[in-house]
């Protein structure tokens, strides 16, 4: 359906934007960073466990030392044991900086869920059948129940400045509802029984009139309570993307785990030791703890850039979906076009002045209210043609009978637009000649796309109407924009093949669907899903429900029936169906966030091998002292980042490995830079930047470290 | 390095290319069913060998058929060659009169030649009878290619295949690829090494007297039969204990370069045949063009040091002026080979998991020696075992897909498959495994005496040195590789010792061919099943420079992360040590 479905852009959020490090998120994250520490919540994330693990593995034995009076280089460890646990904080401080702005969020959209009472008229369980008809305020009005003890099912009555109690769709009545709550939009809108307009959500506020509802959620599962839950993270769970990379994350951190722990055995070969210190740092710089640590903040993070554009999902599975699709299925009506027929052309037939034509259906139109009737009066008027309504003349509106529509003068002469075959039957019955040339001028606009509308001026026919539907300025470019993305665009429509391809060819899209019945819709989903290929959709009407829930990526329009909202997996609470295309780039971009900073993490050990491992060595293969040189070690020599002892080239390199996740957090939460182009320049990109940087970076960073280390005698 | 290296390795890589293409080609119609006019000739030995054995080739396996079908074959063919192997003292065919072979060798041994590693403990002439070299363990050179072949097929299967449970049937892929490919190809190929000098006989020792008088035995027996398919499925277990520096093995320049050839024929086939099933040839050539790059670099390092020579060869007045042939490090090597046809065959050996020999490793210099170790340490993935490289190389293929894949911003897909978790976890198992045998099993090595008795080389105090260390992490990369080879300093049997590298090696071959061939034909499994995507713009690209340069880098990454401490501990510190 969703024709005439609204297209309100709030240009404004309620949910406001917060700066990076805004002290009202950062110093409740510190906190919570230190409480994340409890090893049951880290478990859940398994690089980051073992960094807790070793930490607290070196810090028991320098403890021990020191007690039993065997420590040596004190100061040394001390900076070595503060760093490992300061890479543990640094990441529960991304994961609580992410959840932090999530819970801001979060403290909005609960405002919304004041504690309201409501008036059940009817349980769940009850079998009456209800009273049709508004209730005398404050008699009989039902039972007066706190929202949350309605469970789904429940009928509530709703009037005049009552909130809404929970989410519901209206059974019965009218009324005007004030929703700026959640949309950030202040003009009310209409709601109504029946139809596509039927739905209601909790935390909204009736203006005028009453209406009743029947409850479709139960307590804690409306939507806003879902997405509470899911911006906080605290239900958040790991998508498949992020379940099979922390499976790849495992698998290397088994692997440096055994590659380190086996370099004890290797040392006594040689008669020597490492040190526990030595082999934790190491172990703690190989495994992926930049990816590690932020791996949850990026998950999260996604979620919230989702809802700054006022889209809520039921899952971050569905955000994860939305990278991956591959068409994309928009209604014409109201996305790709006005969706009204706006006059475009008066054609009269031969001879009648286009003045004449213009001048009679400006008339047959001034009291029309529709858009295309409005839309004839100004075209007239571009013409200089504005005709005022004569004394006495009465309107006929438009019915789906007559399919006409027009004035009648108080002396009882008709002007008539409407459909051609009906203008034709009314002027025969007058007696009127039909022109030889109407049928050609008809056919012409019809086969361009366009609704003619025949207009009459009595028992003459003047000429028609050419009405076209206009795409939106922009559209174009967006459909581009998909297909660089590598993302086909489907056009929807009621319309006849033939004006369905003109607009498609009009407004840029690959491919379009005339005639859609919900059955059309359904089946083409189904054909494109055998092909393997993944599905958005957009819709709002209760017909669009079963094609919502069948395509990959369903998103619901706000303004839409319940069953709609139910059906897809997002609501766009702005009821703008071309926000997909950015849903699309959030998806896309969580999944190119976590690739880039996994590349990054494991590109980084390189340099990490190169400062700790000829470190760690220095005691083992001495070469014999020569005079006058400092004793060294064949290990030494591979040193190549000339770093200055091989406690400070420990030391620098498990500094930048804590530092590195601070310095992620803001890319990590903000997201990689998504531009819509081919995989293979994207890919070329990323692997430049993360990738080689990934190599290169870390040499630079810790030689620097290393640098400041020796300079300020650190180690 | 001389100009015979670059012309001899410009020559070999231009060879490959033109064998790999028909040879693909053939290899793709043979298990489609398609290569008719061998079928004309041979199609009736298939189908009777089907009825025979009762196998309705029309019927596929699943995945874990599949993979229990070759694990009971080759289990049950391995306690065959053991049980021939500890009895061979009582059967025919033994005129040297041999003894049983001892238990723990026949174990180490049988597992050897099963998983197509055939490390020897052993010298071959003067510990197997003639029937033990040419049926116990010459079936199984056939056998483990065969096997390894299968896998790779199975493998690409269930990659190209969408929505299919099944992923071939074990045994029909498995006559075939004896039928059509190893049989025949092995018969002609016998004839030629025949031509070039290797020896082919039933009969016992030849005498005869020396200038001094004395009698002296020379050893033979049934060698290019086993020589041909030793090379051709990239077994290298050799009859003799010098392998293919042996004169009966590998007599000529011309024998050495089409065994060198031969040993990456199928592998580098494979890489056509993969592009042919997937209908990506570009994809083919970018794979095949990953395998040879490094395999270029391989060569060029093993080269440049072998030809550099060593401080200590200089010191001791050994001529290094010429960078050519035969100056240089040439200890260790044939003078009919020197180090352009050497250090080649060190890399195609290593690079495939062949493990024959025509130079000691062990004598190279140490970052000589460090290319064949890496190599294996890689997975054996440079052209790679028959099937064995092949399968690798794709799980990489797939890491690096996963990995790469999330940085264009969709859930990986590889060709139109996506890839799950499950493909991931049995990915992750394939690089986890090799990493764990050679690592723990190379401290177990050096922690325990039985293991640190087998090694060779010691300080002049009889302290422990580099080298040493690298003889044992070479033995457990070659076990676990599959490759066979040894830095030959190490004394892997003894009857002091012999259990412990019998049986660690024995656990290293063992564990770095089954379950990685589960794991590969678990991907393969898990890929059929699923629905292919169409491949468009927004899909990760498999071809071309930008994905050579990845699936390089993944591999080079992984296996370099893995082993980087190992290797500056043996080679890297060697080599500082020795130029200082």
């Amino acid at each position: 359906m969703g024709e005439g479905g609204s297209r309100r852009v709030s240009k404004h959020s309620v949910r406001k934007q917060h700066s990076m490090w805004d002290p009202a998120i950062v110093r409740p994250a510190i906190v919570e960073s230190f409480k994340k520490l409890d090893p049951r919540a880290m478990a859940k994330n398994p690089v980051m466990f073992v960094v807790e693990a070793g930490s607290l593995l070196v810090t028991v034995l320098f403890v021990r030392d020191v007690v039993t009076g065997h420590a040596v280089g004190v100061k040394f460890a001390v900076q070595v044991i503060a760093w490992l646990w300061f890479t543990v904080i640094f990441a529960n401080f991304a994961e609580a900086m992410a959840e932090g702005r999530g819970k801001a969020q979060a403290d909005t959209l609960r405002k919304m869920r004041t504690t309201t009472t409501a008036r059940r008229i009817r349980r769940t369980d009850d079998e009456t059948p209800l009273k049709v008809g508004a209730l005398p305020e404050g008699v009989g009005g039902g039972e007066e129940v706190a929202a949350t003890e309605l469970r789904k099912g429940d009928v509530v009555w709703v009037a005049a400045g009552d909130m809404i109690p929970a989410d519901g769709e209206i059974l019965e009545g009218i009324a005007s509802v004030d929703e700026s709550a959640i949309t950030g939009e202040s003009a009310p809108v209409v709601r109504e029984a029946g139809g596509d307009r039927s739905a209601v959500t909790g935390g909204t506020r009736v203006l005028s009139d009453w209406v009743k509802i029947e409850i479709r959620q139960d307590p804690g599962t409306g939507f806003i309570d879902r997405m509470i839950a899911l911006v906080e993270g605290s239900s958040r769970q790991k998508t498949p993307n992020e379940i099979a990379l922390t499976i790849l994350l495992s698998a290397l951190t088994l692997i440096f785990l055994v590659a380190v722990a086996t370099l004890e055995p290797y040392a006594r070969f040689f008669h020597g030791s490492l040190g526990v210190m030595a082999l934790v740092a190491l172990l703690v710089c190989l495994i992926p703890t930049t990816i590690g640590g932020l791996l949850s903040a990026i998950g999260i993070a996604g979620m919230d850039r989702l809802v700054q554009h006022n889209v809520l999902a039921t899952s971050g599975r569905a955000v994860e979906a939305a990278g991956d699709i591959d068409v994309l299925m928009l209604d014409k009506t109201g996305t790709i076009t006005f969706g009204n027929r706006q006059a475009f052309q008066f054609l009269p037939v031969s001879g009648v002045d286009e003045a004449e034509l213009a001048r009679v259906a400006a008339l047959s139109s001034l009291a029309d209210e529709t858009p295309e009737g409005k839309s004839i009066v100004v075209l007239a008027a571009q013409r200089a043609i504005a005709p005022a309504l004569p004394e006495g003349a009465t309107f006929v509106p438009f019915t789906a009978r007559t399919r006409m529509s027009g004035i009648d003068s108080a002396a009882g002469h008709m002007l008539r637009k409407g459909a051609s075959d009906m203008v034709i039957a009314h002027v025969r019955a007058k007696g009127g000649p039909v022109p030889a040339d109407l049928q050609a001028i008809v056919a012409k606009v019809a086969g361009e796309g366009g609704t003619p509308l025949v207009v009459a001026d009595g028992a003459k026919i003047l000429g028609v109407v050419y009405l076209k539907d206009t795409v939106k300025p922009g559209m174009r470019e967006r459909f581009a924009r998909m297909r660089a993305m590598g993302i086909k665009t489907v056009m929807i429509t009621g319309d006849n093949p033939l004006t369905a391809k003109k607009i498609a060819e009009e407004a840029g899209v690959d491919d379009f669907l005339a005639e859609a019945t919900p059955e059309a819709k359904l089946a083409y989903i189904h054909k494109m899903q055998e092909g393997g290929r993944l599905v958005a959709m957009t819709g709002d009407g209760t017909n669009d429900a079963p094609a919502l829930a069948r395509a990959d990526v369903g998103v619901a329009m706000n303004t839409g029936t319940q069953a709609a909202k139910e059906a897809g997996n997002m609501v766009d609470l702005d009821s703008d169906p071309t926000k997909l295309i950015e849903v699309v780039e959030i998806g896309k971009q969580l999944l190119m966030t976590r690739g880039s900073l996994t590349t990054f993490s494991i590109a980084n050990d390189v340099a990490k091998y190169f400062s700790i491992l000829p470190a760690m060595f220095t005691g083992i293969l001495a070469f014999q002292a020569v005079q006058g040189q400092p004793r060294s070690s064949a290990f030494w020599a591979l040193n190549v980042m000339r770093l200055g002892s091989p406690s400070s080239a420990i030391l620098s390199a498990v500094i930048f490995n804590a530092l590195v996740i601070v310095a992620l957090i803001p890319l990590a939460l903000r997201g990689v830079k998504y531009r819509p182009l081919g995989a293979g320049v994207l890919l070329r990109r990323n692997l430049l930047v993360y990738g080689l940087g990934g190599v290169v970076a870390p040499f630079v960073a810790i030689k620097a470290i290393d640098l400041l280390v020796n300079v300020l005698h650190l180690a | 390095m001389s100009a015979r290296f670059w012309i001899l390795d410009v020559v070999f890589f231009a060879l490959l290319v033109a064998i790999a293409i028909p040879f693909g080609r053939f290899l793709t119609r043979v298990f489609a069913g398609e290569n008719r006019a061998s079928q004309r000739a041979l199609g009736w030995l298939e189908r009777g060998i089907y009825r025979v054995a009762g196998v309705d080739p029309a019927k596929e396996h699943s995945w874990t058929a599949y993979a229990g079908l070759m694990l009971l074959f080759s289990l049950v063919t391995q306690l065959v060659t053991h049980v021939l192997l500890r009895y061979q003292h009582k059967l025919p065919f033994n005129p040297t009169k041999l003894d049983a072979v001892p238990p723990w060798l026949a174990y180490n041994t049988a597992t050897s030649f099963t998983t197509n590693t055939n490390w020897q403990s052993y010298g071959g002439e003067t510990t197997m009878s003639y029937l033990s070299q040419a049926v116990a363990l010459t079936s199984h050179n056939f056998f483990s290619a065969g096997v390894g072949v299968c896998v790779a097929v199975a493998l690409i299967r269930g990659l190209a295949r969408a929505e299919s449970p099944t992923i071939g049937n074990f045994w029909v892929d498995l006559v075939r690829v004896h039928l059509y490919v190893l049989l025949p190809l092995c018969l002609g190929y016998a004839v030629f090494l025949v031509s070039q000098g290797v020896i082919q006989t039933w009969q016992g020792p030849a005498t005869w007297t020396a200038l001094d008088g004395t009698q002296q035995w020379i050893l033979r027996g049934p060698v290019a039969s086993q020589e041909a398919i030793k090379m051709l499925g990239t077994n290298g277990g050799g009859y003799f204990n010098a392998n293919s520096a042996h004169p009966f093995e590998n007599p000529t320049p011309l024998s050495n370069f089409v065994q060198m050839l031969s040993i990456w024929a199928i592998p580098a086939a494979l890489c056509v045949t993969l592009g042919d099933m997937m209908k990506s040839r570009g994809h083919g050539r970018a794979v095949f063009g990953a395998m040879a790059f490094l395999g270029v670099v391989g060569i060029l390092v093993l080269g440049y040091f072998e030809s550099k020579g060593t401080p200590l060869l200089a010191n001791a007045g050994a001529d290094l002026g010429t960078l050519g042939h035969p100056g240089g490090n040439m200890e260790g090597k044939e003078l009919r080979f020197g180090i352009a046809d050497s250090a080649l065959f060190a890399t195609v050996t290593t690079g495939a998991s062949c493990g024959a020999v025509n130079a000691m490793h062990d004598s190279f210099t140490p970052l000589g020696g460090l290319v064949p170790m890496f190599n294996m340490q890689l997975g054996e993935v440079v052209f790679g075992g028959v099937g064995a490289g092949m399968y690798g190389i794709l799980v990489y293929v797939i890491l690096a897909v996963f990995l790469a894949g999330l940085m264009v911003g969709r859930t990986p897909e590889y060709l139109g498959k996506k890839i799950d978790s499950r493909d991931v976890r049995f990915a992750a198992l394939y690089a986890l495994i090799p990493a764990f045998s050679i690592l723990i099993f190379t401290a177990l090595g050096l922690m325990t005496e039985a293991g640190r008795s087998g090694i060779a080389n010691a300080g002049p105090d009889g302290a422990p040195v580099p080298h040493g260390f690298s003889e044992v992490l070479y033995a457990f990369s070659s076990g676990t590789a599959n490759n066979g080879s040894a830095f030959a300093g190490l004394t892997a049997y003894s009857p002091q010792h012999p259990i412990f590298y019998s049986l660690t090696l024995g656990l290293a071959m063992f564990v770095g061919r089954f379950p990685l061939i589960i794991a590969a034909l678990a991907i393969a499994g898990n890929m059929a099943k699923k629905k292919r995507v169409p491949v468009g713009p927004g899909s990760f690209p498999v071809e071309g420079g930008l994905f050579v340069g990845l699936l390089v880098g993944t591999v080079v990454l992984v296996g370099a992360l893995t082993f980087f401490p190992a290797l500056a501990i043996g080679p890297l510190v060697e080599h500082v040590m020795m130029h200082r």
